[in-house]
């Protein structure tokens, strides 16, 4: 892998008005791979992918492309193209001189230029919009023009930032599918920023999850949701309980006042850890003096399962389950080694509220 | 919905406007078509032969107030896209700046300009000589009369493209300088194309006012500089060569020649419209 490496980003700071946006991002980014930044609103998404595009310059640290320092090299002589937050669409011009904007430029042959805007129109279905005002198409429609845009450039790589923010939930999963289709037909990279977990997860060969100005995590989409590296990723991918736990020894740990066997080692003895355990990985039993015990407090259906809170000592759990429970019963909760994860302590630790028993993650 | 309501309060306006623009138009049409005399009102066509011998001056005006146009945009053009890009604070500072003089007596301006440009004891001279240069003789010359006009129209050529040029997305920038434009070209395929209404309107802002500039060219440029305008003027006010029938007439060539102006002028600007779209 090391040798396809197109962006390298190294010790990356940015700060605004005094204030760390960035703060010492480092990212190596592969050839026609498709990368996600995934994180909170406010947590240097598009600070990252602006810094790529050349539109910002990093404090501190150093950008490459293909091995070159590019730092202060201006947008326009970058091999890479952005498809904008809001689209960004030329107002004074219609659906094909949009699209041809960038041919226009390189003073493309007129005759090359209208075989690839036609091309182009084909590739994102807009055959006949050639000669539309940009302002009257939907959302969807300027979107697939501002891809056709950025990409009719033949682009090393394409940047795209929060693309389908605008669109509805039908149309947004048709694009989704769209643009996987299209960065594998034209393999080529394709950076992507979101702060949709399930968009993420989804599209994406690997995945950055951001937060903070800081990167927690860069993995494949399984690596993040099956072992998130903190108490954070774990919150934002997916949904999870996270309590308090005591590692007693390598494979054994307490929380909710039992002693578990578990997968993971190598942390001190009795070092307190966060555990996590996913909703879908609990199962509904009878209650033992090994399990998990607790009061079902709500059942909600939500389609394809059943989201079933349940009360044990003032700590909300929460299950799903393709079988309901009955509100008020009072069950067991089973899950196996294998679902119980183990991370350190960090800054986005749950601060546990005894009172309440509801987990907060800091965002 | 309540298009009744609508014309109720479109009344006020209509009247002002037939008050107003409507009947002083009539007006000058009909005393450019007559003539008194003891029998009474006639109609005729001296006036109009007349007003035509003053042609080479109203060519003249033209002429000046195209130059002071141009120097307006070339000047103001850069100074509107610097302020559209500053803090905002610092945009309300300049556009107050830029009105700060029009809250002046115009008269008063022009005569510190004289006071400035004068031959012998102007400040100008006076600061050049300092460094033994001079003295310049712009004081009633042509220079002091586009000087003069491009001073005290200039801000009604910034303020339509400031305020234009604040309404450009800076993304649409970005986005011209992701698909590879420099500079040079953001300017020409984006930023140019979209202040295209503040150029059209500062520019007939500016052009119209100017070409019926008086008094300014008759303090700067000296009697030999006198303009369309202060002919008029002199038609108007009593003593001299009092004759509303003939200043009225001068009038309605000199309107005949803004509205031609800006015809000519439209049509250049759809055509290069069209080209810049390119
Ligand atoms: N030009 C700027 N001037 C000052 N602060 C800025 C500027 N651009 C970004 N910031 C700040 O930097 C931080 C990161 O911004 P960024 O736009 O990268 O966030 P993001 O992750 O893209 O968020 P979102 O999902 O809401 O788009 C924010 O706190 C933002 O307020
Ligand atoms: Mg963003």
């Amino acid at each position: 892998m090391e040798n396809n490496v197109i962006v390298s980003l190294k010790d990356i700071v940015v700060k605004y008005d005094g204030e760390q946006v960035l703060k010492n991002i480092s990212l190596d980014i592969h050839d026609k791979e498709f990368i996600t930044l995934l994180g909170p609103s406010g947590c240097g998404k598009t600070t990252t992918l602006r810094i790529i595009g050349g539109f910002v310059t990093p404090d501190s640290g150093e950008v490459f492309f293909d091995g070159k320092k590019i730092n202060d090299i201006p947008p326009y002589k970058r091999q890479v193209n952005t498809v904008f937050q809001k689209y960004a669409l030329f107002p004074h011009l219609n659906v094909y001189e949009n699209i041809a904007f960038g041919l226009r430029l390189k003073k493309v042959p007129e005759k090359e230029i209208n075989t690839r805007v036609l091309e182009m129109l084909e590739l994102v279905n807009l055959s006949s919009f050639g000669r539309r005002n940009v302002d009257y198409l939907s959302g969807g429609q300027q979107q697939r023009v501002a891809i056709a845009r950025a990409l009719i450039n033949h682009p090393r790589m394409l940047l795209l930032d929060e693309p389908l923010g605008a669109l509805d939930l039908q149309l947004r999963k048709e694009m989704q599918i769209e643009l996987k289709k299209i960065q594998q037909a034209l393999k080529i990279t394709f950076i992507y920023v979101t702060h949709d977990q399930e968009e993420a997860l989804t599209m994406s060969d690997r995945v950055v999850v951001m937060n903070g100005g800081i990167i927690n995590q860069i993995g494949t989409p399984q690596d993040i949701y099956n072992e998130p590296v903190n108490a954070f990723v774990a919150k934002f991918i997916g949904e999870s309980n996270i309590i308090h736990g005591i590692m007693h020894a390598d494979y054994d740990v307490e929380f909710a006042s039992k002693r578990f066997k578990c997968l993971d080692k190598g942390f001190n003895k009795m070092e307190l850890v966060d555990v996590v355990i996913r909703p879908e990985d609990i199962t509904v039993c009878a209650p033992t003096d090994e399990t998990i015990n607790g009061t079902v407090e709500t059942v909600t259906f939500k389609g394809v399962h059943y989201e079933i809170i349940v009360d044990s000592f003032g700590f909300k759990w929460k299950i799903h389950s393709t079988k309901s429970a009955k509100q008020g019963d009072f069950i067991g909760m089973n899950f196996t080694p294998d679902d119980i994860h183990i991370m350190k302590k960090s800054d986005s630790s749950p601060k546990f509220n005894m009172i309440s028993g509801e987990a907060t993650v800091n965002e | 919905m309540n298009n009744k309501k609508f014309k109720i309060l479109a009344v006020p306006y209509i009247v002002w406007m037939l008050i107003f623009t409507i009947i002083p138009l009539a007006l000058i049409l009909v005393f450019a078509f007559t003539d008194r005399n003891a029998e009474g009102f006639r109609f005729t066509f001296d006036n109009i032969q007349f007003a035509a011998r003053y042609l080479p001056v109203l060519i003249k005006s033209v002429y000046f107030a195209t130059v002071a146009t141009i120097i307006c945009l070339v000047v103001a053009y850069p100074l509107a896209y610097i302020m559209s890009k500053m803090r905002l604070n610092h945009q309300r500072t300049m556009v107050m700046l830029v009105m700060l003089p029009m809250w002046m007596n115009f008269l008063l301006r022009t005569y510190a300009w004289m006071s400035i440009l004068e031959t012998n004891s102007g400040f100008l001279n006076r600061f050049l000589s300092i460094f033994n240069i001079g003295p310049v003789h712009i004081m009633y010359t042509q220079a002091a009369v586009i000087l003069g006009m491009v001073y005290n129209y200039i801000p009604y050529m910034i303020l339509p493209l400031y305020t234009i040029m604040i309404k450009i997305d800076n993304r649409l920038i970005e986005a011209a300088q992701d698909l590879g434009c420099n500079t040079y070209s953001v300017f020409r395929k984006v930023i140019i194309p979209l202040s295209f209404p503040g150029i059209t309107s500062g520019i007939t802002m500016t052009f119209v006012p100017a070409v019926s500039t008086f008094v300014i060219s008759q303090l700067l440029g000296g009697p030999k500089n006198n303009l369309i305008g202060d002919l008029i003027e002199s038609h108007f006010v009593s003593g001299g060569e009092y004759n509303p029938y003939y200043g009225s007439a001068i009038s309605l060539l000199l309107m005949v020649v803004v509205f031609i102006c800006i015809g000519i002028f439209n049509q250049f600007d759809n055509e290069e419209m069209e080209e810049t779209l390119k």
